[in-house]
């Protein structure tokens, strides 16, 4: 064993001229160049067949009528070419304005209170004792572990409008700073489902609720690989705490800040489980995101798949654009470093 | 104030408010599991009761007895878990063929393939719902789950070969050529040399995979009519009337639902959070 291995990392060693070459497997049938691509061939399959012919086939519908008698199993009709039709009706459609305000006022509300609050947790986490953080990490664990529709479902219950905690919470205020602050000091039955805004607003609890810890354990992740003499030489210089997260911390963490950002944006662009949950399935037209919109033309009776598939791509279109813009700027910063 | 006191103050403050942090995360994880054991004049009340008193087993038998919508839980549970666990078997085999290809050689459309990778990522689930619907429905696989586990093998794959890669490659490259040199064929070398010190990180992809699975909601919505075969995501619906909800079922059904998430995620947390940043892609 000893001798084998040492033979092999002759392979790199120049007083040894007969192994120039890294040695290679017995011959076993496939030459060295195919084996890569037959080992690739299932998963690329899989990729072509499940995510790239959807991702034409959806671009290809949204230009088609597709209803019932175009989804049968047995001879379906063939779907009609409408040209933009379905696009028109989208963008003169008042659900497209309210389901793109709702889906973008969503988005950035939750990625910059998921961001903040993922920040600092992170930069608490770091400063903490080692037993303390990991007390709070394994806290932090636990929402995050939840499953989305179990998330929908607890945030639905604690601001239910009888028996929930919340609304008792809202009670134990003072009477004077309840009506101050809210315009109302008794919150017993208040509803929070009806309304597309405090909808919205339980939304945003949740989402942020169940996704700071992983933007809270990766900044930490990031701050740990920073070395200490850094900060050292940022307080000899008198720097104080916003300074340094400003000058080094920040700068430093960019690129870890770069992926969340855009991860953040993809994930609550197209938030719909926790959604279609609060909002209690597709009843409440004003509660509709861009997802919510497709997936209810599409599946509700008579369905439009047509119509569906056009707002999915209007939704495809816009994140990849957002992406696309963002990764672009961070490799241009990035080149000019 | 003395520098000593200063920095003690400031300790405590920081303590508090990991404590906070603690306290915000925690407690509606604490409430569901709470409220699954609290009889019902404890959960449809104004008043608020901190904990069940005396705790009953009431919820947790009921679902598992009487369950929802026509069927124990013990049923959605079980589809869940068959969907899930069959959708990381293949995904894993696919994915360690694939993550071996990008990780060990260098062939023309490497770079390519990557970028395709991450691209294919991008594009959320829920846009391809509708012509993945149409397509499963053409193939009969409509109320099926293997249809079920053939689009979460879709879903996860580009992940999976995205994190697996970096597993793959981390493997000295030399031990491969030992084994050769003693003779070995490729395929032995995979099995016996590769293999064995890549599954740590076929464990990690898969749970990652599994933890997916047994969380979509969408699809399984879609594509399963049969109540009989709902998974557990979408079976938890069915708590929720039209006048009032089961909420004691629901927390019962949800909290099952979440242990075993919660479990792994325990198991894989360090390693998850390395996959997703280096890889920069959906969860």
């Amino acid at each position: 064993m000893t001798q084998t291995s040492l033979v092999a990392r002759g392979g790199a060693d120049n007083s040894a001229p007969s192994r120039r070459t890294p040695p290679r497997a017995r011959r076993s049938g496939l030459s060295d160049k195919a084996v890569p691509y037959v080992l690739l061939l299932p998963g690329l399959l899989v990729i072509a067949v499940l995510l790239l012919y959807p991702l034409y086939q959806m671009v290809d519908m949204s230009f088609h009528k597709v209803g019932l008698r175009q989804i049968k199993v047995t001879n379906p009709a063939p779907a009609e070419f409408v040209g933009t039709d379905n696009y028109q009706q989208i963008l003169s459609s008042d659900l497209f304005w309210s389901s793109l305000r709702n889906t973008v006022v969503f988005a950035v509300l939750a990625v910059a209170f998921t961001l903040i609050l993922g920040t600092l947790v992170g930069l608490l986490l770091n400063r903490l004792g080692k037993k303390m953080s990991t007390f709070v990490i394994i806290g932090i664990m636990s929402a995050w572990a939840t499953p989305p529709t179990a998330q929908a479902i607890v945030w639905k219950w604690l601001f239910d409008s009888d028996s929930g905690v919340v609304n008792w919470t809202l009670n134990l205020l003072p009477d004077w700073l309840s009506s101050l602050v809210f315009g109302r000091s008794d919150w017993s039955g208040q509803p929070w489902f009806n309304d597309t805004s405090t909808l919205y607003f339980v939304l945003i609890v949740a989402v942020v609720w169940a996704s700071f810890p992983f933007i809270a354990v990766s900044v930490l992740a990031g701050l740990k690989s920073i070395s200490a003499e850094l900060y050292e030489a940022a307080r000899m210089d008198g720097s104080g705490a916003f300074t340094t997260f400003r000058k080094i911390t920040f700068p430093l963490l960019k690129p870890v800040f770069a992926v969340l950002v855009v991860l953040s944006i993809i994930w609550d662009f197209k938030v719909f489980t926790q959604l279609y949950l609060l909002a209690g399935g597709t009843v409440n037209r004003d509660a509709f995101n861009l997802s919510l919109w497709s997936y209810a033309e599409a599946f509700s009776s008579p369905p439009k798949m047509g119509l569906g598939a056009a707002i999915a791509v209007v939704l495809t279109g816009i994140l990849l654009v957002i992406t696309f813009v963002y990764v672009r700027q961070i490799v241009k910063t990035e080149d000019v470093r | 104030m003395s520098p000593l006191a200063r920095k003690r103050l400031g300790a405590a403050a920081l303590n508090a408010a990991g404590v906070a942090v603690f306290l915000f995360a925690v407690f509606p994880v604490y409430w569901m599991v709470t409220t699954a054991f609290k009889p019902n004049d404890q959960i449809f009340t104004t008043a608020f009761i901190p904990f069940p008193s005396p705790p009953s087993l009431d919820h947790v038998s009921r679902v598992f007895t009487k369950g929802v919508a026509g069927h124990s839980i013990w049923q959605y549970l079980l589809n869940s878990t068959f969907v899930a666990v069959s959708a990381v078997v293949i995904g894993a085999v696919f994915a360690l063929l694939a993550a071996t290809a990008v990780a060990r050689f260098r062939f023309r459309f490497r770079t390519s393939f990557l970028i395709l990778l991450l691209i294919v990522q991008m594009v959320p689930a829920e846009a391809l719902l509708i012509p993945l619907f149409t397509m499963v429905k053409r193939l009969g696989l409509y109320d099926q789950l293997l249809g079920l586990i053939i689009i979460n093998v879709g879903l996860t794959l580009p992940f999976s070969v995205w994190m697996l890669r970096t597993f793959v490659a981390a493997v000295p490259k030399e031990l491969e050529e030992a084994s050769w040199i003693d003779g070995a064929s490729r395929f032995t070398t995979f099995w016996r040399v590769l293999f064995p010190l890549v599954a740590p990180g076929l464990v990690a992809t898969s749970i990652f995979s599994f933890i997916t699975t047994w969380n979509e909601f969408v699809y399984a919505l879609t594509l399963i009519g049969d109540q009989g075969k709902y998974t557990m995501p979408v079976a938890l619906q069915f708590f929720v009337g039209q006048r009032s909800t089961d909420w004691g079922g629901i927390m019962a059904a949800s909290t099952l639902m979440t242990i075993p998430v919660l479990a792994f995620f325990l198991l894989v947390q360090r390693r998850m959070v390395s996959g997703l940043v280096a890889g920069a892609v959906k969860g």
